[in-house]
Formats: C-alpha cells, structure tokens, sequence
C-alpha cells in the first residue's frame, strides 16, 4: 500500500479517535463547521469552542514546526479563495455539517442526512474539480 | 472538564489531519478529480475515522448519551448547503476542519480563506431573513 494511503489510514484513525472522545467524554459530535460557526454566530458555549479551536491550530503549529515543510498548496488566485471561503462557510452552515460533522460522526452513525449530504458534497466537489480544469486549461 | 475535553479532541483532529494530508490541497482536489489522476487517499482517511466512531455511536447509544439527531429529514437547507459547500470545497481544496488546522503554516491565502469562512457562516442569518421576508401577516 503506497505511504499516502497508509498516512491517510493513520490519519483517519486519529481523527476517528479524536470524534469519539468528544462523543464519549464531551458527549457531542464533533463537526469543525458547528463548531467554529458557533462562536462565529455567537451561540454559547464559548470556552469550550475556542479550546477545541485552539488544540485544532497549536498541535499541526507544533509538529509542523518539529518537523517544518508543510504546504497547503493552496491557489493564490485571491478570488477563487474569498469564492471557496465563502461556499465553504455559507454552505457548512445551511447544511449544518461539514466532512467532520456529516462525514465522519454522521456515516458512521448510519445518518440519512450524514450519508445524503456527504455524496452530494461530494459530488458537487467533483464538478467543481472538472468545470475548473475544462475553464484553465 | 469539557473545556480539557475540546483540547484534546481539537488537537488530536488537527494531528490527524496533518498526518493524513488534509490539509494539503493537492491531495483532496486529486480525491475529487475522479475523472483526471485520481487520488483515493480521502477514501482512507474517510474508513480510518469512520471505525472508532461506528463503536463510540454503539457505546454512546447504549449507554444513552449519544446526543438527540437535530434534524432527521432530508431538508433543501441540506441538499443546498452541500451543494455550495462542495463547489467551495472543489474550488480550493479547503474544508473547515483542515481551513483552521493550517492557519499556521498557510500562509496570507489561507487566513483569507479562512476569514472568507467565517463572513459565509456570519452571513447565513441575514441571507435567511431575506429569503424567508417579513412574516406574513395572518388573515
């Protein structure tokens, strides 16, 4: 199996792990967009929110840092990121979920809406991926 | 408690999504690119976590902590909301939990994708005030 699988397993595996303590001991799902979106509108749960976000930035920070040379590869094109910025927000936010909150914690509890929302982001992903390439190139 | 909970929970998501290489955009726009060089890594980040929490649903449940579903139909807010999340997601490579977990090493473009985030989450409410207008009066 090619090491990027294998890191994407492990990494899954984190992540899972991480979804299940928030479940188990925090007794929530754990959905990045619910969760930065609540502070965004202002909805409670503040110190709880703001400590998940903060373990969310400092640990890739420090590893990074340990290990340096990590790239987003992301465009610099500033108008097709404020473009995705705002789908990517706007859309979190009306679907409430995101790949975290539908994709993970809702699959995995066998979610109608988790298993609808997550082929239809995808799907819309892949379009986007093909309309873009068939624009610039 | 809940606070020391989030930490760790926060943490270990953004080390996983490090390790996995979400945060990387090349690799989920080459997850999408199902018609060009594929890329399936995601499919294994995806099966990764989907096992620990497939246990964690069946232990919360019959413990009967798992928390209510807060929606169980499939609504148009969901069917739309995935929809531009996903042209958003195609377009940069960006979903909000990698979006946050690069703030530090992102660079400008990432905390403008970022800041661009927020303004689309800020400005749900008031698009839905609009769409929805004024209440009816009853006759």
């Amino acid at each position: 199996m090619p090491l990027d699988w294998m890191m994407g397993l492990v990494g899954g595996l984190m992540i899972g792990t991480a979804a299940a303590i928030y479940l188990l001991l925090g007794g929530r799902v754990m959905g990045a967009s619910g969760i930065l979106g609540g502070l965004v509108d202002g909805s409670g749960r503040a110190g709880e929110r703001l400590a998940f976000v903060a373990g969310l930035i400092a640990v890739p920070a420090v590893i990074v840092a340990v290990q340096g040379g990590a790239q987003t590869h992301l465009t610099s094109n500033v108008a097709t990121v404020v473009a995705a910025g705002l789908l990517v927000g706007f859309g979190t936010r009306l679907a409430n979920g995101c790949t975290s909150g539908h994709g993970v914690c809702g699959i995995s509890r066998l979610s109608p809406r988790g298993i609808v929302a997550t082929l239809i982001y995808l799907l819309a992903g892949a379009v986007m991926v093909v309309a873009m390439r068939g624009l610039f190139q | 408690m809940r606070v020391l909970v989030s930490l760790l929970a926060g943490g270990l998501f953004g080390a996983g999504l490090l390790v996995s290489g979400m945060t990387d955009t090349r690799k989920v726009i080459g997850w999408l690119d199902i018609f060009g060089a594929w890329d399936p890594t995601l499919a294994f980040v995806m099966g990764g976590a989907i096992i620990p929490m497939f246990f964690a649903w069946r232990l919360a449940e019959a413990r009967g902590t798992a928390p209510a579903r807060p929606e169980t139909r499939l609504s148009p807010d969901l069917i739309a909301g995935s929809v531009l999340f996903g042209a958003g997601w195609g377009l940069a490579g960006l979903c909000p939990g990698p979006a946050v977990a690069s703030l530090s090493f992102g660079g400008w473009n990432g905390a403008l994708f970022f800041a661009s985030m927020c303004a689309g989450m800020a400005a749900l409410p008031p698009v839905r005030k609009l769409w929805t207008g004024p209440p009816a009066h009853s006759i």
